[in-house]
């Protein structure tokens, strides 16, 4: 790991000031991808600003029709939280299979979004319900918020406070994971919420995206069968040592129609 | 640079000057010369690092000492009680032989503690998916599962905590 300058910060207003002053600064949260990065040399941050002292970013919350989730709150939390397993058992059950244990104690939504590694879960969570990145310096659209591989909407400077989600209908999170990383070879969540039926891809594209032919089969009719025989073009999919393209595009039908299944349990 | 980081680590106060990427598991293994915290794979995958932070197992290759400031750790050297007696979990490891060559016990008897108190009533199958973040290459596991499963059922479990 290269050398870099440390703080802690005590409030979020002290760490937009602290990463305000310094362009190579980067935000620390449970620094599960970030530090691993950091080792193999492939992050290269000046300064580090920890979140990890700022209690108030971890929480969950009901608001009306939405629900609310600290920026700082852990994977192993949002899973165990009573709100989330409530309001959305597919969010409680995502977050309770990211990682493993050790990574899901120290992880956080905060972290996993801005990282935006494009076989991340929570992606997928956040457009498949059609979610609200609040930020320090205003309110993004999931849809708006995810760009290709590791980029975001965040511009220099700006803090993940909270993610908002709409309580869907229902929903599910299906994944076919990678057995040695655990990361999503493939993993689609589907959600039927106020909105409209929404259909989320991770991992096998550059980044997360969504199936429009699916979400308009399934608001015709709910059922595995209606996505059963939808594919989306590999073309434009991942190909690496772990899976083709051709092969990943043929599990976003699978996953899909497993997670259909799923929310209609 | 170097900074000051302290912490608790097995219930003893400890401070010291290190440099800011300084990982937790160096600061154990060579500051502290605790050495029986793991370093396996060093990219937060096979778990021989596993410690707890504050009550809760955390992969120690993965974490700045810094990001452990003021936190209360617990090592594997601070399992046992002081007189010698094994933790109900070391115990079930050596009863079950839950290990063959050792490296990945520490790991393993760390994050069996954390899951058996996240999971009391736990199931064979829980078991065996909550491990996923410990690998070991010599058990096939079967006796590690077996181990945690006795512990999990060991009254003594409750009692002595960590």
């Amino acid at each position: 790991m290269y050398a870099f300058k440390y703080a802690k910060a005590k409030s979020v207003a002290d760490a937009a000031t602290s990463i305000a002053a310094d362009p190579d600064a980067k935000l620390l949260a449970g620094g599960q991808s970030l530090i691993a990065a950091m080792k193999l040399r492939l992050s290269q941050p000046s300064a580090l600003v920890d979140l990890g002292n700022i209690a108030d970013l971890r929480y969950t919350r009901i608001e009306g029709d939405t629900l609310v989730v600290g920026a700082m709150s852990t994977h192993a939390f949002v899973a165990a939280c009573a709100d989330v397993r409530k309001a959305i058992p597919a969010l409680a059950a995502l977050a309770g299979d990211i990682g493993d244990r050790q990574v899901r104690n120290m992880g956080t939504i905060g972290g996993s979004i801005a990282t935006n590694d494009p076989a991340a879960d929570y992606p997928a969570g956040c457009v498949g319900l059609g979610a609200t990145i609040i930020t320090t310096k205003r309110k993004i659209a999931a849809d708006d918020f995810f760009g290709s591989m590791y980029e975001t909407a965040l511009e220099p400077g700006e803090i993940i406070t909270a993610v908002s989600f709409p309580i869907p209908k229902r929903a599910a999170y299906i994944k076919f994971k990678n057995q040695a990383s655990r990361f999503a070879l493939v993993g689609v969540f589907v959600a039927e919420t106020p909105a409209g039926v929404r259909v989320a891809v991770t991992g096998a594209g550059p980044g997360v995206f969504r199936v429009a032919e699916m979400e308009k089969a399934l608001s015709a009719k709910f059922a595995p069968e209606s996505v059963a025989n939808i594919k989306v073009p590999a073309d434009n999919l991942n190909a690496d040592l772990h899976a083709q393209a051709d092969y990943r595009a043929h599990l976003v039908t699978v996953m899909a129609k497993r997670a259909v299944a799923k929310a209609s349990e | 640079m170097a900074v000051k980081v302290s912490m608790t680590v097995n219930g003893k106060s400890v401070s010291h000057e290190v440099e800011e990427r300084t990982l937790l598991v160096s600061y154990i293994r060579e500051t502290l010369r605790m050495t029986g915290t793991h370093v396996g794979c060093d990219t937060a995958q096979c778990g021989a690092c596993t410690i707890h932070m504050n009550g809760r197992a955390v992969k120690s290759c993965n974490i700045l000492a810094m990001q452990a400031e003021g936190a209360s750790i617990t090592t594997i050297e601070g399992v046992a009680n002081a007189d010698g007696t094994l933790h109900p979990m070391q115990a079930a490891f050596k009863e079950h032989h839950g290990l063959q060559c050792g490296f990945c016990t520490p790991g393993m008897v760390m994050s069996a503690i954390d899951l058996v108190k996240n999971f009391p009533d736990t199931t064979e199958q829980q078991i065996r998916e909550q491990l996923d973040g410990n690998l070991c290459r010599c058990t096939g596991y079967h006796n590690i599962v077996k181990a945690i499963k006795a512990a999990a059922a060991d009254p003594a479990s409750a009692k002595a905590g960590v």
